[in-house]
Order: C-alpha cells, then structure tokens, then sequence
C-alpha cells in the first residue's frame, strides 16, 4: 500500500466510553465525542486527565466496551455490530511518548519493521526515501540503542508512518527535547502529510506546543472534552475551571464583585472569606456577582518589602505558609488571606532568603486575573 | 563413568525439552490477566518447596502398572513408565519445570511492554512479534533456564530413587551412584564421582553468571 492510494481527507470519527478495570472507584470514566479532520488536531489537557488511554483506546491496544471508532466509513470498532480491529489490522501509526525502537535491531531495521509485506527491493527504497525525510539517513546501520534521544524520537517516527498509515496518534512524542529540534521534527511531519492529508492527533500537556502546532485544539480533561476550536479561543480564556488548571493557572480565588468600573475595563472584587480586594478585568458582571479568578503561579511576583511605585493594581500582604522544591522551580505556598500558589527560581528563593513563617507581598497585574465560569 | 554419561544425556533431554515446554507456559504467564494466575505460578514452584520423595512418591504411584499414566503407557507401549529412561526424563521436566519456567517468565516480563505493542500497531502478528522481538530480546534468560534445569536434573537423588530404581545404565545416575559407593564404602570411587559432578555443576554456574548477572543470580547485581 503507497501514498497515493490512501484516501486523502479521509475524517476520523471517534465515539468511546472507557473506564479502567480494578481502577478506584472514584477514578472517572472515560468518555469522548469528537470527528479529526485531515491535519494536526492538538488533544490537551493536565496529566491524567486520559489523553494516553484515549490513544490506547483508539489504537485497540485497548478495548472499550462502548466504542464507534471509524475512518470515514471504515469501521476500526463499532461495540454494537460488534466489530474490533485488533491493532495489527488499523493501519494507524501510533508514536508512544519513549520512542521503544527495537533496540536490538539497526535504525534501517526498525523502520523496515513495519514493511514485512514488501519486496525487498520496494522496501528498501521506502525505508530510505523516510530515512532522508526525517534526516536521520546516516544512521542507517547504527543500532538503535546507540543514538541520542531525538534521533531516536526521528527513527521512531519514521518507523511508525512506514506503512502508510491512514492516522497518526502521537503522544507527546517530543517531550524532552528543546524547542528548536521539536518544531524541526514537526515541520518534516507537516511535510509528510502534505500529500497524504490525513488526520493527527497530537498529545501534549505543554502550553507553548499548542501554541507552536495549534490549528485545532481538543481540551480533555477528566475523561471529557470540555472545549474546542482554535488554540487562543481554547486555552486564552478558560471557561472551565478545571479547564484552567490545564492551561496552567495554579489559583482559583472565589470572589464577590464590590465595583464595576466599566470605564477602566477593571472591577474590584473581595476574595471569599476575607478582607482583601482584587482588581480584575472587566467581565459579564453587577455588584455582589460571584466570580471565579485563575492566575497563574508564574504570574505572581513575590517581595519581601511593600513595593511602591508599581503599575501592578494587586498589592496583597501574607506570609509563607510553605516551600516545595520541584526542579528548577520553588513552589511558595502564601497565606493572603486565601492561600496563593506561586513560583519562584531558586535562586530568587535564596536571595529573598524566602522560609516559611515570613512576610511577603505578592503583586499581581490585573490581567493576570482570569474569569473563569465555575 | 557409564552413571556420568547417563546423567548428563538425562538433563540433557530434560533442559531441551523444557525449553520447548516451558516456553509457551511462561510467554503464557507473562502475558495473561487471568486472575487464576497465581494457581498456575504455584503449581510451577511446587517442586521448590516438596521433597523430591513426595513428588517421586507421586509419580511412582501414577507411572505404576496400576497408575493412570502407566496404565495409558502400557496401552500404547506395552511396559510402564516407571524404572524407565523415559519415565525418568518426564519425572525430571516435572522436578525441574520452575528452573526453566521462571527465568523464562522473568526475562518475557522484562522486556517493555510498549516494544510489543509497537510491533502490533506496525502490523506484526503475535507469532511474529514473539519470534522476532520479544525471543532476541530474552536471550540471557533463554540461557539461563537451559543451564539451570540442565543443571538442577543432574543433581537431582530423590525423585530418581523413587521414580528410576537403580538399574546400570538406564536409571542409574550419578548422584545414585555416589551414594552406592559410599553405602559400599568405596570412597575413593565416590569421590571421583562428586569431584566431576563438582566441576561441572561450578562451570554451568559461572556460565550463567558470566551470560548475565541480571537474571536469577543470588548475588546482587552492582
């Protein structure tokens, strides 16, 4: 099978209910909805929110007891005929987030793996002609376990569209790799697709790869899609408060609309529970609404004086409550009234000799203050 | 010498032929979900924990002329089983099967689980994915459950006794014959006889640790 049979723009419908055996039972269920068009179709949300299961679901690695997955009008499993493709029948490429080539066969080896049905001949032409698409050519006789990580990631990918296959699944194939190399590796992926046009479906859970890849965003979380469309219209402004925490907001403050000053586009609202007003923008509100304000952690400035002379609107006093250190980061836990998540280097944490029990002010622009819908 | 040839062509055929069985059972046990699972693993590694008298008392009874598979046996053969080569080598498969089975298990559950499924979603039947991945992949422990059982038959008193009797040449191995010798305080012989079995059973083992030191060594592995 070539290219140039496959039907291009073929749609990919995908309708399943899943829910792991033996999981807690307050674990939630998988359940999704949703049509790929050809073309890059970005699957976002937090960890464990079911993005890879959904992958395994869809590559039948998985067998969801409720489940109309098709090609257009090729079904992969329908549960009420009932009908289930075992994955070595779908003719999908799935690239999992290690790159698992076999490692005690060469770069040509693996690529060539999915090829079995050629002759020899046409194989070896198809495996060479991916090798110099994904520009990893001069590994050819390199064991596989003995190229670095983003090579291998290359040699994965390659391997996986080997087959021509009528979808792709990837799920943050790009994970640990700089910024320059995944945009490089997803630009050769847009060129192999040009002619082909079929659907992919690209996991990830970081914010800037939407950005870089977006055309079309599904946001999954907890099992569900709660939002789709365009990548700023998605994640720019969360409607869900769950929603928020994918798109990395951190806080969610509870707050009572005081003021409305439609004239500055801002309004003054009181945090739940205390005596401190926010400034946020203006949203769809009257005096003494409730509203839900997501900042992220990043956003937030911490200091160890009162600061003067600031654009920043939010100026609120608190103490630190607690410190965690997660990589590169400090996780500042503020006590302002209502408690504050935010994120500091650590060196900022040892120059402002930051220690739980201190006081600390924390800034916070105005437009750092999302509305979120509860 | 004659007990030493016969005990090495009894493990011999024991190891091959629980290669050739122990497989399907382990890649079986490496792969299922049943939750009986565990019924089966403890069958597997009950020749572990039994005293070789109980199992070769077993055997014995079923092998018999009057035994199930004695009987079955006759019916096809026209002898028993029991005091025979091959009833020895099937009572052997049975004392030895964990030694092959669970470092079989144990390297078909090392290998990452994502390397198969990436076989299947490429197209690859299971057949093929077993023979061309996940075989390669286990070889260190392929060697070790050879050699193991290989070397856990050519040790093996009890069961034999019971199963084999004593009869040159056909049942009569060496562990049977040192203990002969020693009855008949012949030591000089029984020492010849334990020096071999030495020598050969420390040079399987270093085989082994030398193949691998990640599967079933005693010895921690840095």
């Amino acid at each position: 099978m070539t290219a140039a049979t496959s039907t291009p723009g073929a749609r990919f419908d995908v309708r399943l209910r899943y829910k792991r055996p033996g999981a807690a039972s307050d674990s939630f269920e998988l359940s999704v909805d949703f049509q790929l068009d050809p073309g890059i179709t970005i699957l976002f949300g937090p960890s464990g929110a079911g993005k890879s299961t959904l992958l395994d679901c869809i590559a039948g690695l998985l067998k969801p007891p409720v489940a109309r997955i098709a090609l257009d009008n090729d079904l992969l499993q329908d549960s009420e005929a009932p009908i289930f493709l075992p994955p070595q029948r779908r003719r999908l490429a799935y690239l999992f987030q290690a790159p698992a080539l076999f490692p005690h066969l060469t770069v040509q080896e693996n690529v060539a793996f999915g090829l079995h049905h050629l002759q020899e001949e046409s194989r070896d032409n198809a495996v060479q002609n991916l090798l110099e698409a994904f520009r990893v050519d001069r590994l050819a006789h390199r064991k596989s376990s003995q190229i670095s990580g983003g090579e291998a990631q290359r040699v994965a990918l390659a391997r996986a569209l080997a087959p021509s296959p009528r979808a792709v699944l990837l799920d943050e194939p790009l994970k640990g790799l700089d910024a320059e190399l995944r945009s490089s590796i997803v630009d050769d992926l847009r060129a192999w697709n040009r002619a082909r046009q079929v659907p992919i479906l690209y996991v990830t859970h970081q914010r800037d790869e939407v950005d870089a890849l977006g055309e079309r965003v599904l946001a999954l979380d907890r099992g569900l899609i709660i939002a789709q469309g365009a990548p700023h219209t998605v994640l720019d402004a969360p409607r869900k408060k769950r929603l928020a925490y994918a798109a990395g907001f951190e806080n969610h403050l509870s707050a009572l609309v005081q003021d409305v000053r439609e004239s500055d586009g801002v309004m003054r609202a009181r945090l739940a529970g205390t005596e401190t007003d926010i400034e946020v923008p203006l949203g769809y509100a009257t005096v003494g609404t409730r509203i839900h304000v997501a900042i992220r952690a990043g956003d937030i400035l911490l200091a160890t004086r009162r600061p003067e002379g600031l654009s920043a609107r939010n100026v609120l006093s608190g103490v630190i409550d607690s410190l965690e250190i997660n990589g590169p980061t400090v996780i500042c836990r503020v006590n302002a009234g209502a408690m504050f998540l935010v994120h500091v280097t650590r060196g900022a944490q040892r120059a402002l000799e930051l220690a739980p029990g201190h006081s600390v002010w924390l800034v916070i622009k105005t437009h750092s203050c999302h509305l979120v819908d509860e | 010498m004659e007990a030493l040839w016969l005990s090495i062509r009894l493990a011999g055929c024991v190891a091959v032929s629980l290669l050739l069985a122990g497989m399907p059972l382990a890649y079986w046990l490496s792969q299922t979900k049943w939750r009986g699972k565990f019924l089966v693993e403890s069958v597997v590694a009950l020749p572990l924990v039994l005293p070789p008298t109980v199992l070769g008392f077993y055997l014995l009874v079923a092998m018999g002329a009057n035994g199930p598979l004695g009987k079955l046996w006759t019916r096809w053969f026209g002898h028993t089983l029991a005091f025979t080569f091959t009833g020895l080598v099937l009572a052997s498969i049975l004392y030895s099967l964990p030694f092959a089975v669970q470092p079989l298990v144990l390297a078909f559950e090392s290998v990452d689980q994502r390397l198969l499924d990436a076989a299947a979603i490429l197209g690859a039947s299971r057949w093929r994915a077993f023979r061309q991945i996940l075989l390669p992949l286990s070889v260190p422990g392929i060697i070790t459950a050879v050699v193991l059982s290989f070397a856990h038959t050519l040790g093996e008193f009890g069961v034999v006794l019971m199963v084999g009797g004593n009869i040159p040449g056909i049942t009569r191995t060496v562990s049977i014959d040192i203990y002969d010798h020693v009855q008949s305080l012949d030591y000089a012989a029984a020492n010849r006889m334990a020096i071999a079995l030495l020598l050969i059973s420390f040079a399987v083992l270093s085989t082994i640790f030398a193949v691998n030191r990640r599967v079933w060594s005693p010895w921690p592995t840095k």
